[in-house]
């Protein structure tokens, strides 16, 4: 790519010739304020936040939308920018339900930050008032997303993300003018249209307008009633996103501080769900096998992620005889609280309260499928977010970065590095390749790192030889390239023999449950990978990184389950799926 | 034409177009002409023969003011809205036939008989305030006037 230069605010800058004005004034540090604006998402020059003058343009430009020509001379600070941008803060405010205080993205709101930083107080305009006075009513019932129309500021991030990312689409921008909300078909709850809850539109608001459902009271509840046994299983990725709530740097890990500090909320029991990742590669891996050796439907593509189900299952139900009949992580957990830990511990399923941390909103959905029950009574009775746990810690005022740590509970505490590295995307697929190539080599491999699976790319192929196979293989994150990807395989472009499909990009370390980062800090820094780099820092650290080694899955297997795929296993273990309509039958 | 025949004639039009940048508003024009409003059954059908999310759908549907989501009445009934009405009252107007109606601006009376819209300036400023009711324009109302006006449409119609 060639270069242009320009300069801006009087310094000179060399750029590659596509880059925005927006881009080049970030290589120089210059801070240009945004609200629309998300790299690689949402560039529309809608908010006029980032307006900036250039020498012998017509009027003040949009930045984020604005190409670098050679010789362009640009400022960004100037009396008449500050003005007008103070105007654009005072109009959006003018129409957004200012309760900053209690508001959940209180001193993580964009537009909280901006009207600090650039020194607006107040807003001058009154708020016209709406058919029937004050702002459109909150949709909450949805498990897992709730809207506040009221906060809304139409950047249409939410819009971009949803639509363009992960070829969902069912938010966009209604009616107009000062009427103009970001809205379902028909104004219908998120739970009735065809959302699949992956919280990516969390991720990308700037403001309080997209939030997780929030089921901490749920939780306190049952720790505060005497008669509850509280569990927890806490993901994989949780403890790669977590410090970051408390001020860690991207990457840190915080396994240990978070088991003690679970412990402290007053929990009888924290077990890591890694144990149930090994758990998930051993039930897998033998399905995988079994399909490939008698010509079983393929390609297989992997179950873990209920966003990625509930996308399949509504728009793709074509594949549903493709997906692995596993429950995943989180639901062979909750069956294994249930049923082995209640048996071991001597306490009654029935009393036991399991809830799941996840990095994730479409959990919340999982949990509550009728398919995932154990008996009549749920695996797991509570999913609260990585968002959720920070706040349960802060709330019981403990000091985060000042524990020791702890170490998960016994019987179904631990798992390998091959469990861990299922927060990635990747991950499932290369733990997957670990234990298969050792069962089908009947040897204890050495190279185990299927580096071909890893990075953050949308869509990754390789084919992997174990033993006399060659397993084609494909692993995706989002589920706009899953779409892309099953459209191929329709149409006789490509064939596989499994296929990894996580439904948030990057997998699960940048699911919609994670600590949300501004649009400019995701300008700098790729949390996908930041996160991804912990993790697979954190595999190595493990001595076991395989999950056939893992002793704790052994002893399950010797004790309670037989073997992968028994009938037991199944029982327990497995599920099946649901085609669903695209539309709602009736509004 | 039969709801099965317009379907299917939706369909060729659709098909035809799909694909095509831009084709998604003539293509609900159509629809619209067809069936007489784009609700939900009608956008439901927009969006499957297109291949667009339904929210698109709606989003354009409610953005442009010459689409409605339900089906016109007999009558339809426009208060003109415009500076010279809008001085001169007919907001209040407008109200009170939206008492009378039991309907608010934009929609329709269940039994298909009466539809109300809030214009533009139509143009008739020295009648103002003015108001239309199919082809018959009713100028320098006043609410008496207007209820009186309204009153005779709907015992025309049967209506109580």
């Amino acid at each position: 790519m060639s270069e242009v230069n320009l300069t801006i605010n009087g310094r000179g800058v060399s750029v590659p010739a596509d880059y925005t004005v927006l881009m080049a004034a970030k290589k120089l540090n210059v801070n240009i304020p945004t609200l629309c604006y998300l790299k690689d998402v949402n560039q529309i020059g809608a908010c006029r936040m980032c307006l900036v003058e250039v020498k012998g343009g017509r009027g003040l430009s949009a930045s984020c939308v604005l190409p670098v020509t050679e010789g362009m001379e640009v400022w960004t600070n100037t009396p008449l920018l500050r003005e007008t941008r103070r105007g654009i803060l005072e109009l959006i405010l003018s129409n957004h339900n200012r309760e900053c205080t209690s508001c959940i993205r209180s001193q993580n709101c964009e537009l909280q930050r901006l009207t600090k930083e650039l020194g607006v107080t107040d807003s001058p305009y009154e708020r016209a008032e709406g058919e029937g006075g004050g702002f459109a009513p909150a949709d909450e019932k949805s498990l897992s997303i709730a809207r506040d129309p009221g906060k809304c500021i139409l950047c249409r991030r939410c819009v971009a993300v949803c639509h363009d990312v992960q070829g969902v689409g069912v938010i966009q921008a209604m009616g107009r003018g000062y009427n103009t909300v970001v809205g379902t078909a028909f104004d219908l709850s998120l739970a009735d249209v065809a959302c699949i809850n992956c919280g990516q539109c969390i991720q990308a608001c700037p403001v309080g307008a997209l939030k997780t459902k929030d089921d901490t009271d749920k939780v306190w509840a049952a720790i505060g009633d005497p008669a509850k046994h509280v569990v927890f299983q806490v993901a994989p990725s949780v403890r790669f996103g977590l410090g970051e709530e408390f001020g860690v740097p991207a990457g840190g890990i915080v396994t240990r501080q978070m088991a003690e500090a679970i412990k402290l909320l007053g929990v009888d029991k924290v077990f890591d769900a890694n144990f149930a990742a090994d758990l998930t590669i051993m039930e897998e891996g033998t399905e995988l096998i079994g399909r490939l050796q008698n010509g079983g439907v393929t390609p297989m593509i992997t179950s873990c992620s209920p966003g990625w189900i509930k996308y399949c299952e509504t728009y793709y139900p074509e594949f549903l005889p493709n997906l692995s009949s596993c429950k995943s992580p989180m639901g062979m957990m909750g069956a294994v609280i249930k049923t082995y830990y209640a048996e071991n511990a001597g306490v009654a399923p029935e009393d036991i309260y399991s809830v799941a941390v996840m990095p994730c909103t479409a959990k919340k959905f999982e949990a509550a499928r009728p398919e995932m029950s154990v008996g009549a009574l749920r695996g797991v009775d509570a999913v609260i977010t990585t968002r959720e746990l920070a706040r349960m810690i802060k709330e019981a005022r403990i000091d985060f970065l000042e524990l020791a740590g702890a170490d998960f509970d016994e019987l179904i505490g631990e798992g390998s590095g091959a469990g861990t590295i299922f927060g990635a995307t990747g991950g499932v697929a290369e733990a997957a390749l670990r234990t298969a190539a050792d069962i089908l080599t009947g040897q204890d491999l050495r190279e185990i790192d299927y580096t071909a699976v890893r990075g953050v790319k949308g869509i990754k192929e390789a084919v992997i030889p174990i033993g006399d196979l060659n397993v084609r293989l494909a692993v995706v994150s989002g589920t706009g390239n899953a779409g892309k990807l099953l459209e191929r395989i329709k149409a006789g472009e490509a064939d596989y023999d499994f296929i990894e499909i996580m439904a948030c990009p990057g997998g699960c370390v940048t699911g919609g449950g994670q600590p949300i980062r501004s649009s400019d800090e995701k300008y700098k820094k790729d949390f996908r990978a930041a996160r991804a780099t912990a993790l697979y820092q954190d595999d190595v650290e493990h001595e076991i990184r395989k999950s056939h080694q893992n002793p704790l899955i052994t002893k399950i297997y010797a004790d309670y389950l037989e073997k992968p795929n028994s009938h037991r296993a199944h029982e327990l273990l497995h599920t099946h799926y649901t085609e669903r309509e695209l539309y709602p039958a009736n509004i | 034409m039969a709801t099965e025949e317009k379907i299917a004639r939706f369909r060729e039009i659709a098909a035809a177009a799909k694909g095509t940048s831009g084709s998604l508003i003539p293509v609900m024009h159509e629809a619209q002409e067809l069936f007489g409003c784009l609700d939900y059954e009608v956008e439901k059908l927009v969006a499957q023969e297109m291949e667009v999310p339904l929210a698109d759908v709606y989003g354009v549907a409610t953005f442009y003011s010459k689409f409605h989501l339900e089906a016109k009445g007999e009558y339809q009934i426009n208060v003109c809205l415009g500076t010279a009405c809008y001085v001169k009252g007919a907001e209040m107007i407008l109200e009170k036939i939206e008492d009378m109606l039991k309907i608010k601006v934009g929609h329709t009376t269940s039994d298909g008989k009466f539809s109300l819209e809030a214009t533009r300036c139509i143009g008739a400023c020295g009648l103002a305030p003015v108001m239309t009711v199919n082809d018959e324009v009713h100028g320098q109302l006043t609410v008496d006037k207007a209820e009186r006006i309204i009153k005779r449409y709907m015992s025309e119609t049967g209506r109580k």
